[in-house]
């Protein structure tokens, strides 16, 4: 506008240089003649008036077009020479400014460049060094991932919210094996830096283990780690153990600040097996043994004391021997056969503290079911050795049945021992219940509310080694449920002086990534609020049989990669050919190099796209010129029954909005420009790969333009896009 | 007068040494094989003490413990529970649900005797 302003005002000044001289003289010699002159000279000069207009105006466009000619490379070479400087100052610093227009336009540009030189040589200097104290830290990071991959266990650390932060190869082959369905495409269940833990393990369990690791961690404990079993949906059993992350804090006094858990997991399916195998073949072997080991004895006893005894009872006493004999002997050596090779593994019982567990129990029991508790006779010395979760889980199953069959409004627990056995009671007053309910309950999986457990009251029951019963109190008018477990020893004595241990600087080397100070990457319902840095992304890319998909066109292709922390990462995508039904265009073929081939047996888009739903759940998507893909996307989601309703962000449109000056906003010229070299392309993985790189790039450009959050970017983004459409 | 004893045990080749026992002992002596005759000849024979064993097909001793002790009439009734399960907590169920001793397998038959006879006495 301004331009174009001075360029009016100049013309106009030419105009007016250019006539008024000759007005001016003609006006002055006009002036001067005398009558008959100025006669001969009107005379003259007014029949030729046109031609002089004519000449002067034709004068004037001649000098106009020139002025033009002078004007243009100022007015517009030099904002894009602006442009070029702002993309060398930021995204791409090897850009150079190039030289055209005027001798005094190069002489800048040729300045610009210089500068440009000079500032390079100094950042590689500077980078130099940083490289080097980069490498040193990144050798370290390398040793810790080398002994993490190399462990034979899962581990995955987490922050508080449950969002993972680390993970090695181990874990991700673990959750691999367990997924079924739609997750085994994205290649490895839902594991995924920034994912949320719970979508696999319970988040029940993992509450619980972390709220028991604040109490040991409150009490000063040597070993503040909580170990517990969970069944995926898929059958298998995992041994987890968690400790806690804990933050350094100034002074050793103060109590330790929990930023988060490392765990450990361990498929322990087979061993479960072969333990539950084993239990049975000690189970044979003595109790079997035992009954027949007594008929032995009752009639051996009973034949020596009897000399005169009958020979046909004699008869019959031998008989009992032989056959008890024998099918012991039988039952020895099927037992030692099927023994051979069971390993030794365990549930992971863990001491704790008696009134711990009745303490968490009698929340979880009021919290859930609105039930009150009451506390009686709680021997706070005792210490039992149990699963805690499993153990709570049965509480409250009693309790909900109590509750649901029997009204019960009061419940109190108590908490008593005997010799190396624990008691815990559940005591009620009024209706009494039958020993057979109790039967029955036992049999029947702990399921509470929504909440359901694979587990059977009975299995907690032997887990422990314990045993429950129903009994009356008939003089103090009450029943109440025993459940015995097994004490444990204190372990109270050795914690002290290894606390002190623990909160020194003795922790290992390799816990100093940076991972707790990572914000919390988190998506639940996307604030649009957020800073462009803090979101996690699914950059994607489709291909399809041709351009329309409302005219029959299908998905071939999906691609995906997520970006986390501002990190693209290359492990975490989803790749996956899809079979349209319908042929494949021979043009199309020339662009995505798919052939009818490649889609044979691959899975339809019904199968793909909830899986890439998944994928991308809680995630901000990226595309380039996403209009295109979400067409496709949207025009499937009523008949395939998933919606993808988290926002959009297009690199097509940012383009324009960081670059309106730029004539080509394809996804090969934002590469060039932003410095980034295009391989693989024209695979939606590929392509997705390329889009995320450009992405990353575009969002410090973004925040020079004030652009800094999400609802920014998209308003940004739909202006353009305005624009672009009006244009 | 003879003491009644009745036997429930579903195993022959055991019931057959207690049986010969009891008898030589001079008892009067009534065997049941499972839950249903156990509580039937419990009010029928009307049995002074009851052998009971535990791991039986269909009621558990324990249910049987317990619902004789629930029967008012059948208190004066000693119950020795007899059996293969000898962990502790079991041996504490056992005398929870009203058992008068729990012996477990194998046993010696003198011990067994002696210990029914002081129940008896």
């Amino acid at each position: 506008m301004k331009a174009r302003f001075r360029f009016a005002l100049a013309a106009g000044a030419l105009g007016l240089l250019m006539t008024a001289p000759f007005m001016l003289a003609a006006l002055l010699l006009y002036a001067e003649a005398r009558d008959v002159e100025r006669a001969v000279f009107a005379g003259f000069l007014v029949p030729r008036l046109p031609l002089v207009v004519v000449v002067a105006v034709m004068g004037l466009i001649a000098g106009m077009v020139a002025l033009r000619g002078l004007f243009r490379p100022y007015a517009q070479d030099l904002p894009r020479m602006a442009e070029t400087m702002r993309l060398m100052l930021g995204a791409n610093r090897n850009f150079r400014v190039a030289l055209e227009g005027p001798p005094e336009i190069r002489d800048l540009a040729r300045a610009a460049n210089d500068l440009a030189q000079q500032r390079d040589e100094l950042l590689l200097d500077v980078e130099t060094r940083i490289g080097q104290a980069r490498a040193t830290v990144e050798e370290e990071k390398n040793r810790l991932a080398a002994l993490m991959s190399e462990l034979a266990l899962g581990v995955v650390v987490c922050n508080l919210d449950g969002r993972i932060l680390l993970y090695n190869s181990r874990a991700r082959l673990q959750f691999k094996a367990l997924a079924q369905g739609p997750t085994s495409m994205s290649g490895g269940a839902l594991i995924g830096l920034g994912r949320s833990i719970f979508s696999i393990l319970e988040r029940g369990q993992i509450t619980h283990a972390l709220e028991n690791i604040q109490q040991r961690l409150h009490k000063g404990s040597a070993e503040p780690t909580a170990n517990f079993i969970t069944s995926t949906r898929t059958g298998q059993l995992l041994r987890a153990q968690m400790a806690p992350v804990i933050a350094p804090t100034a002074e050793a006094e103060r109590a330790p600040q929990v930023t988060g858990y490392v765990l450990t997991i361990e498929n322990i399916t087979r061993s479960f097996e072969r333990e539950a195998e084993r239990d049975q073949a000690l189970q044979s072997l003595t109790d079997g043994s035992r009954a027949a080991l007594a008929n032995i004895r009752a009639a051996v006893e009973t034949l020596v004391d009897s000399p005169e005894m009958e020979a046909d009872y004699r008869e019959r006493f031998m008989r009992v021997i032989a056959d008890e004999t024998s099918a012991m002997s039988g039952r020895l050596e099927a037992t030692m056969s099927r023994f051979a090779d069971a390993l030794k593994t365990r549930w992971p019982l863990e001491d704790v503290l008696g009134i711990d567990i009745l303490a968490a129990a009698a929340r979880r029991i009021e919290d859930r079911l609105q039930l009150p508790i009451k506390n009686e006779d709680q021997d706070v010395t005792l210490w039992m050795r149990v699963d805690s979760f499993a153990l709570i889980q049965a509480i409250t199953f009693l309790a909900s049945r109590l509750r649901d069959d029997y009204a019960i409004r009061e419940l109190r627990l108590r908490l008593c021992a005997e010799g190396k056995m624990v008691f815990v009671d559940l005591i009620w007053s009024g209706t009494p219940v039958s020993s057979e309910t109790l039967y029955t309950w036992e049999l029947e999986p702990m399921n509470v509310g929504a909440e359901t457990s694979p587990l059977t009251l009975r299995d907690v029951i032997d887990r422990h080694g314990g045993e429950i019963w129903y009994q009356r109190d008939k003089a103090a008018h009450n029943a109440f449920f025993r459940i015995v477990l097994p004490a444990a020893a204190m372990p109270e004595a050795q914690a002290v002086d290894q606390a002190q241990h623990l909160r020194s600087d003795s922790r290992p080397e390799y816990y100093d990534f940076d991972l707790f100070a990572a914000r919390d990457a988190e998506g639940s319902g996307i604030d649009p609020d957020r800073r462009l840095t803090d979101l996690v992304y699914s950059v994607f890319d489709t291909e399809t049989t041709g351009l329309e998909p409302a005219s029959g066109d299908e998905i071939i292709q999906m691609g995906a990669v997520r970006i986390v922390n501002n990190r693209l990462l290359r492990q975490e995508i989803f790749d996956q050919l899809v079979d349209p039904v319908i042929p494949l265009k021979p043009e199309g073929m020339l662009v995505h190099g798919i052939t009818e081939a490649m889609l044979n047996g691959q899975p339809r888009l019904d199968a793909v796209l909830p899986a890439f739903h998944e994928f991308c759940a809680e995630t901000v998507l990226v595309a380039h010129n996403a209009a295109f893909d979400m067409r496709f996307l949207q025009l499937k989601e009523a008949s395939l029954g998933v919606r993808f309703t988290q926002p959009v962000l297009d690199t097509l449109l940012l383009s324009a909005v960081i670059h309106p000056s730029q004539e080509s906003h394809s996804l090969e010229s934002i590469a060039e420009r932003l410095g980034i070299s295009v391989i693989g392309r024209h695979t939606a993985l590929g392509d997705a790969y390329v889009t995320g790189e450009v992405f990353l790039k575009m969002i410090p450009l973004l925040a020079d333009m004030g652009i800094l959050t999400l609802r920014q970017a998209l308003d940004a983004a739909r202006q353009t896009w305005f624009a672009r459409v009006k244009y | 007068m003879s003491h009644r004893i009745l036997i429930v045990d579903d195993e022959p080749n055991i019931v057959i040494s207690l049986e010969y026992l009891m008898k030589k002992e001079g008892f009067q002596v009534a065997v049941a094989t499972n839950g249903e005759a156990a509580l039937q000849q419990a009010t029928g024979f009307a049995p002074d003490l009851i052998l009971l064993d535990i791991m039986m097909p269909k009621k558990s001793g324990f249910e049987i413990c317990q619902a004789l002790r629930a029967d008012p009439a059948l208190a004066a009734v000693k119950i020795i529970i007899l059996t293969a399960k000898g962990r502790e907590t079991e041996i504490a169920k056992g005398l929870a649900l009203g058992a008068d001793a729990y012996i477990t397998k194998p046993f010696s038959t003198k011990d067994l005797v002696l210990r029914i006879k002081s129940l008896l006495a």
